[in-house]
């Protein structure tokens, strides 16, 4: 098959920053249900190269996760359906691939972390089973290699007494400890990619900044691409190189990280990042961003953030915006700062 | 854990080493119960053993004094019907009319031949009783075994798989639902020339293995759903591996517990088609001929009926108990 599948983790090259992992195109999946068909993502690109990480944030029902379980082919299937695009891993459109095919990438090349890690372990199997069925299945290692390389790993992410407590079932482990151990299930055989979806979101604020740290330290050291799910601005602020900011299965805006925050050219990421909390706003109202997100049975003609925007035109009501290069006040073009919005020069410079 | 036990001026944190900001979470949100143990030296306080499900179902168990009861009923039967000869010397086929036609029972030889009387055709009860136990207990085992299997299969692959497997599955449960199981296998036993333990099984296992089926089905659709299956996908494991590894592990405890209650309705089954003269035939000892043939006599002596129906009372009471008592353990909502 594909020399891609066939690199053994022993013999594996380091990963080159920069190199190209991931693209997606053009994706389109939608779930038909009962009520009609629910369109979750309508036209997704991204990219993700090696030593990179990609924060993916929106709102619940924005399409963010649907994009990423279809990436790592776990969509219910149906009711989901991949209507149109192409998801790329190093080249390859892994939506062509066989079943077979595809669960050799999964894992090994690409890895998933998920919210909850309590759900995502298995409560009747020990963490060092689990850790080390990693190794059983996608190398066939014996038991015992299996169980030390299990030891090893929870050592990686500084699970104290690793050796000791190998045995341990998920239930014995705090919130923080699990989602360690999710981590380094991910990263057992050291893939090209990892998705992270929502990791912190169980998890209390000091545990957060920890488990982000540990991922940012990893990342550093294995020059794995990263995929950040998130709804949460603070969560990303520090880790991520660029922002994909996500509405009703389309993409918004993207940009590198500080510049977003700087400076948003798109109502709905200027209406979220004035929505966050701040200390000298003491005794003033949140502000909130009116209205409900959208139906995605029902999605709004033309702009689909345009009920719930205040600069909305007619032009928004009608057509949808393309993903349009920003430039700032002199016409050059930022780099890659990105808009979908009609009005995003009145929205940056305005 | 047994925190006055520890000198006063222990301090948990003092065994921490303090390296870097990482064990905050350790502390802070490791709870006492869990944790501690290895925050303190191993001399001080045992560690805790780690367990899994079943080994909390075990503890549980050990403690439920249902349980041991119906485990001690359980165990005695299983000697009887593998070895009835450490219960009685006497022969039960061993008929002598002249002398013991419908004898009453002498209650003070301690299990004789006489213990419980003789039956109507001077046969003695008791070694009936101890020799039938293996007909019921055969019974209730073989077919509980055979529709765990063929059932939890069954259900498994309706459960996993889905769409039109399920669907076939499914429709092939309802309509066995339809067939209730005493009037199914008086049809089904009719068709044999010679009844035999093995057939009874056979008819038995074929008309219940649907009820095991629709649990097992509904257990798994439960737990594929849950996230760590994904997450087992999501890491790359096959099929294979999701089912027995993952899944089978989780979904099993309702099965277990609906198999042993059903044990014991499997054994009145038997009794009753037995009863019925459509079960289980001389020369075969069952409690279910013994009481069919008793009730000519209830009325001139009763205890011929009464000792093989007490015997089959207590054996389906010991399964039911300890199928409850397992429930209990393994339902953590019942906790």
């Amino acid at each position: 098959m594909t020399t891609a599948l066939e690199t053994t983790p022993k013999a594996k090259e380091r990963l080159v920053p920069g190199t190209p992992l991931l693209e997606v195109r053009d994706l389109h999946v939608e779930f038909k249900t009962r009520d009609g068909i629910a369109k979750a993502v309508n036209g997704v690109n991204y990219s993700v190269a090696a030593g990179e990480t990609l924060a993916v944030l929106g709102e619940s029902g924005s399409g963010k996760s649907v994009t990423a379980q279809t990436i790592m082919g776990i969509l219910d299937m149906p009711p989901g359906r991949v209507t149109a695009g192409e998801i790329l891993y190093r080249g390859q459109d892994m939506l062509k691939m066989s079943g077979e095919e595809r669960r050799k990438i999964r894992g090994r090349k690409i890895a998933m972390i998920f919210q909850d890690a309590l759900s995502s372990l298995n409560p009747v199997l020990s963490v060092g089973y689990q850790l080390g069925e990693m190794f059983r299945v996608h190398e066939g290692a014996s038991k015992k290699e299996a169980k030390a390389k299990a030891i090893e790993l929870m050592d990686r992410v500084r699970i104290p007494a690793a050796a000791q407590r190998v045995g341990d079932y998920p239930h014995q482990f705090s919130g923080g400890m699990r989602q360690r151990i999710m981590i380094a299930m991910a990263l057992a055989l050291q893939p090209d990619l990892i998705i992270a979806d929502e990791p912190t979101t169980a998890l209390d604020v000091t545990v957060q900044a920890q488990v982000m740290d540990l991922l940012a330290e990893l990342q550093a050291e294995y020059h794995m691409g990263l995929i950040l799910i998130t709804h949460d601005l603070g969560v990303v602020a520090d880790v991520a190189d660029k922002i994909a900011v996500m509405y009703a299965g389309r993409i918004v805006e993207t940009a590198p990280v500080h510049d977003l925050y700087a400076s948003p050219a798109h109502p709905y990421t200027k209406g979220l990042l004035r929505s966050i909390p701040r200390l000298d706003q003491k005794g003033e109202e949140l502000y909130a961003i009116k209205g409900l997100p959208p139906n995605l049975y029902k999605v709004p003609a033309g702009c689909a953030f345009n009920p719930r925007c205040d600069v909305a035109t007619d032009l928004c009501r009608t057509e949808i915006p393309a993903l349009h290069q920003v430039t700032d006040r002199d016409g050059a073009e930022l780099a890659g700062r990105k808009s979908a919005c009609h009005l995003w020069k009145e929205t940056l410079h305005g | 854990m047994p925190e006055h036990d520890l000198p006063d001026d222990h301090d948990p944190l003092r065994h921490i080493q303090p390296t870097d900001s990482d064990h905050l979470d350790y502390v802070g949100q490791q709870g006492l119960a869990v944790e501690q143990d290895t925050l303190i030296e191993p001399d001080v306080i045992k560690r805790e053993e780690a367990r899994s499900l079943w080994g909390h179902a075990w503890r549980d168990l050990r403690r439920r004094p249902i349980f041991i009861v119906s485990t001690l009923l359980i165990i005695l039967l299983l000697l009887m019907a593998i070895w009835p000869g450490l219960f009685t010397d006497a022969n039960p086929r061993q008929a002598d009319l002249a002398h013991d036609f419908l004898r009453k029972p002498d209650y003070t030889d301690f299990f004789g031949a006489g213990w419980f009387g003789y039956d109507g055709q001077g046969r003695s009860v008791y070694a009936r009783v101890i020799y039938g136990a293996r007909a019921s207990i055969t019974v209730g085992i073989c077919v509980t075994l055979a529709v765990v299997i063929v059932g939890g299969l069954a259900g498994m692959v309706a459960g996993y798989f889905g769409g039109w497997s399920d669907a076939v599955i499914s429709r092939i449960i309802d309509i066995f639902f339809g067939i209730p199981l005493l009037l199914g296998a008086l049809v089904l036993l009719n068709a044999f020339s010679v009844r035999t333990v093995w057939s009874v099984v056979v008819a038995l296992a074929f008309l219940g293995w649907t009820q095991l089926a629709r649990v097992m089905r509904g257990s798994v659709l439960t737990i594929k759903q849950s996230d760590y299956v994904v997450a087992g996908r999501a890491l790359g494991a096959g099929t294979g591996r999701l089912m027995f590894r993952h899944i089978l592990p989780n979904a099993v405890a309702p099965v277990i517990v609906v198999a042993t209650i059903s044990l014991g309705g499997y054994i009145t089954a038997e009794a009753t088609l037995s009863f019925l003269g459509i079960g289980l035939q001389d020369p075969t000892i069952s409690w279910g001929v013994d009481i069919s043939s008793a009730q000519k006599f209830i009325r001139t002596a009763p205890f011929v009926l009464f000792f093989p129906a007490a015997a089959l009372s207590l054996t389906v009471l010991a399964f039911i108990m300890m199928g409850d008592a397992v429930r209990d353990a393994l339902d953590p909502k019942l906790r």
